[in-house]
């Protein structure tokens, strides 16, 4: 029965076309042995319908192959695989093509960032989009570049935006149709971000919107002064589209100066907003705003998860959101009409929406000289570690942290490519954990896996951890879910219920999210993990 | 004393060598072996593979005396890929002199050609792109060709044209896989290990073998490359070569 299982497999893969067209990107359903963008299709559920894998026989996952990077920074990247090669990054611009049944490297593609790159938050790369037989990578000195699928030969590369003013790509970019879309990250150096699209065969920009409206624009009242030439609103996490709507879903980043909100009053649009875009224009179509004139960091950057669920008793098509400043919502994609907000972590900023959906303060919660404790934290109750949606099970999971910062308002100046920031909120939990070593308790912080009901916002289950986690989750079609910590812990837990059934220990950080596919009838779960990238699969029968 | 007298006296001759640049041909022989036993792998043949540096023609980073040369293949270039050689002062010496005779040599036809021409011959007659990739045109089967005039000279891509087995470069060489169903599958090595064999093959797809499911595998000896001695006129390889000439790869925009 294996046999024929992988010889029917075969004969499927031989009957595939050579090339990623754009079609079998949006069917991307239908090849489930593929993971063909970042979030694993354009809905960004991160969701596998693989079903080799399942709760009565995770317990015999081992790892078959394990890629070290030759690089000490995060291992942000998911793979993707295509036709049993996957293509990933090694911080912090190269991109590998490795051979997904053996872990060999097929080609490598360096490419040395410029000395006046600056990205806020290490030399980190999420990934890398492909269309046709083309590969494309973002980079951190704010070049896109496109390769050759085959050798790793270039085909075009071009500089988005100055990396000395602060401008960066760390995202894996999305393709829509023939365009490449990508935006810049810089937050922290008072750049004024925007979300471009590219010609996937010449490298040709063919729009660009700006998350910051410029005068005349609708929204650009929302910025005193000339606060908008520096106002931030970066983007640095892959969006989302929906095919029957043509309409591509972006999260943007915190205003800037980041905790100091003083020379920017007003709501600060579009910062910590997702926008719906029209990918053939970049037209703007409809926007929602998380956070108002926010002060704490609280960038949406969150992967846009699409799905078409049951919403109150009827059909909706509605995009799902757990953001970083500790709300989940659910929003129509039709027309950006807020659905539902609550918290899914402790919250004490704001306490309850308006009929807009627009959240209410709590007087008092904001950076002041003396120090104001603001729940969650700085890192926010999540952060860019993607979410996952189990159409199966109906349920949304989030990498959630529970812990809580002090903001200290200071005085900021704006200098080109200089932080433009304010004073750092100190944390009763490291920002990042410095050491191997964790001896905060509880109180202090921890983070968790959520699993909230999205019609009523409600937690389902939580599984806890010890320490917080940067990973992303996976889950699959026998409602398993795949997730891991800083602690370097790798599980399988019970989509349904939580409960533990598997776990690796892979000695580092995880701070990527995990991805399933198949090579030969046999599927496989990647997760980075430090600076390397683990692969496991079921214990060949022998 | 004898070894000071030896010592004093190959000071003398070192320092000789320095400074008339005069080497025999046996020195320049010994140096040659060194240089390709030790050296290509990061070098190139031509000595030009490193970006910025062409050690056949006098263009270092940070050499230019002999004596600097000598140091660094002797010492290496810390927080480079340039590692220290265990060579005596006097190997060191040879494989300068090895180098300092690639710039004397060129063994081209001495034709002057003309590029459209040549790029014209490229795409039609000499239907190079049969296996020859120029940016995003032409098959991947062979070496890609986008940057090549970057990386070779013209007497070296005249003799890779008119002889291409006197000389094909390790990460050009063909491989052959044979299954153990039967079938067999030529390409370009991308990777091997123990256990397994990856290729290009030459449908330009990736594939990966397990060696348990293969009956025999190994390098072809001859270039796939077929010579244009007799197909190409003189004129139009000089052509061809100019046009290889003006590929310098893509740059950012």
């Amino acid at each position: 029965m294996k046999i024929v299982c992988a010889l029917l497999s075969l004969v499927f893969a031989a009957s595939l076309p050579a090339q990623v067209s754009f079609d079998r990107i949006l069917a991307a359903g239908k090849e489930p042995q593929n993971w063909l963008t970042y979030s694993g299709s354009l809905m960004s559920q991160r969701y596998s319908t693989l079903d080799q894998i399942k709760p009565s026989n995770v317990k015999d996952l081992e790892l078959q192959w394990v890629f070290q990077s030759r690089s000490l920074e995060k291992f942000e990247a998911t793979a993707l695989v295509v036709d049993g090669v996957m293509y990933t990054t090694q911080a912090p611009n190269d991109v590998v093509a490795i051979d997904a049944l053996t872990g060999r490297v097929l080609w490598i593609y360096s490419w040395t960032p410029s000395r006046d790159a600056r990205p806020c938050c290490g030399r980190v790369n999420r990934g890398v989009a492909i269309l046709g037989n083309t590969i494309f990578m973002g980079t951190i000195d704010a070049h896109l570049i496109a390769l050759d699928a085959k050798t790793g030969k270039v085909i075009w590369n071009v500089k988005v935006a100055e990396a000395k003013s602060g401008y960066a790509i760390t995202h894996a970019p999305l393709v829509v149709k023939d365009k490449v879309i990508v935006g810049t990250a810089g937050g922290e150096y008072g750049i004024r971000g925007f979300i471009s699209a590219f010609d996937a065969a010449s490298g040709k920009e063919d729009w660009r919107f700006h998350t910051i409206p410029g005068p005349g624009e609708p929204g650009h009242e929302t910025w005193a002064g000339d606060s908008w030439k520096t106002g931030g609103g970066s983007v640095w996490m892959t969006g989302s589209y929906d095919p029957a709507l043509n309409l591509t879903y972006w999260g943007v980043g915190n205003p800037g100066p980041d905790w100091n909100g003083d020379k920017r009053a007003g709501d600060n649009l579009y910062s910590d907003s997702v926008v719906a875009l029209d990918p053939d224009t970049g037209k703007l179509k409809w926007y929602y705003q998380f956070s108002p004139h926010d002060e704490f960091d609280f960038d949406a950057v969150q992967v846009p998860v699409l799905a078409d669920i049951n919403w109150k008793g009827s059909p909706r098509k509605v995009m799902m959101w757990a953001n970083r400043n500790g709300l989940f919502y659910v929003i129509d994609r039709t027309t950006g009409q807020f659905l539902l907000g609550k918290p899914f972590v402790e919250v004490n900023w704001m306490n309850g929406f308006d009929e807009k959906g627009r959240p209410m303060r709590v007087p008092g919660k904001v950076p002041t000289p003396e120090g104001t404790l603001i729940k969650p934290g700085n890192q926010g109750g999540t952060n860019w570690y993607s979410p996952s949606f189990s159409p199966r099970t109906g349920l949304f999971y989030i990498p959630s942290w529970e812990y809580s910062s002090i903001y200290v308002k200071q005085p900021v100046e704006y200098a080109e490519g200089r932080l433009f920031a304010g004073a750092m909120p100190q944390s009763p939990v490291p920002m990042v954990r410095s050491g191997q070593i964790n001896q905060k308790t509880d109180q202090e912080g921890y983070g968790a896996v959520r699993a909230v009901d999205p019609n009523t916002g409600d937690r389902k289950w939580e599984f806890k951890m010890a320490d917080v986690t940067d990973s992303g989750i996976l889950t699959t079609a026998t409602d398993l879910l795949f997730v891991g910590g800083r602690e370097g812990y790798f599980f399988a837990l019970d989509a349904k219920n939580g409960n533990l059934l598997w776990k690796a220990n892979t000695g580092g950080q995880i701070s990527s999210g995990p991805m399933s596919y198949a090579v030969n009838g046999k599927q496989y779960i990647a997760v980075a993990s430090g600076s390397s990238l683990f692969v496991y699969a079921l214990r060949d029968a022998h | 004393m004898w070894t000071l007298t030896r010592a004093c006296s190959l000071i003398l001759i070192a320092g000789a060598m320095y400074a008339q640049h005069s080497y025999t041909p046996a020195d320049v022989e010994d140096g040659g072996r060194l240089f390709r036993g030790n050296c290509v792998g990061c070098h190139g043949t031509e000595g030009n593979l490193v970006p910025g540096i062409d050690l056949g023609h006098g263009k270092f980073k940070r050499a230019s005396t002999d004596e600097d040369l000598v140091n660094i293949i002797r010492s290496g270039i810390p927080g480079t890929p340039m590692p220290p050689g265990n060579y005596t002062e006097f190997q060191a010496s040879t494989i300068v002199a090895y180098l300092r005779s690639l710039a004397n040599t060129g063994r081209g036809s001495g034709l002057s050609g003309d590029s459209a021409r040549g790029r014209a011959l490229f795409a039609g007659k000499g239907a190079c792109e049969t296996c020859h990739r120029v940016g995003s045109e032409g098959s991947r089967v062979g070496p890609d060709l986008t940057d090549i005039g970057t990386l070779r000279k013209p007497p070296a891509l005249e003799a890779s044209i008119v002889n291409p087995d006197a000389e094909i470069l390790a990460q050009n060489r063909y491989y052959r896989v044979v299954t153990k169903d039967g079938a067999t599958v030529t390409g370009r090595l991308l990777n091997r290990d123990t256990f397994s064999v990856q290729l290009l093959d030459t449908k330009e797809q990736i594939r990966s073998f397990l060696l348990a499911n293969v009956r025999e595998h190994g390098f072809v000896e001859k270039s796939p490359m077929p010579s244009y001695k007799d197909k190409l006129t003189a004129q139009e390889v000089a052509d061809v070569v100019s046009y290889l000439g003006t590929l310098k790869g893509i740059d950012s925009k």
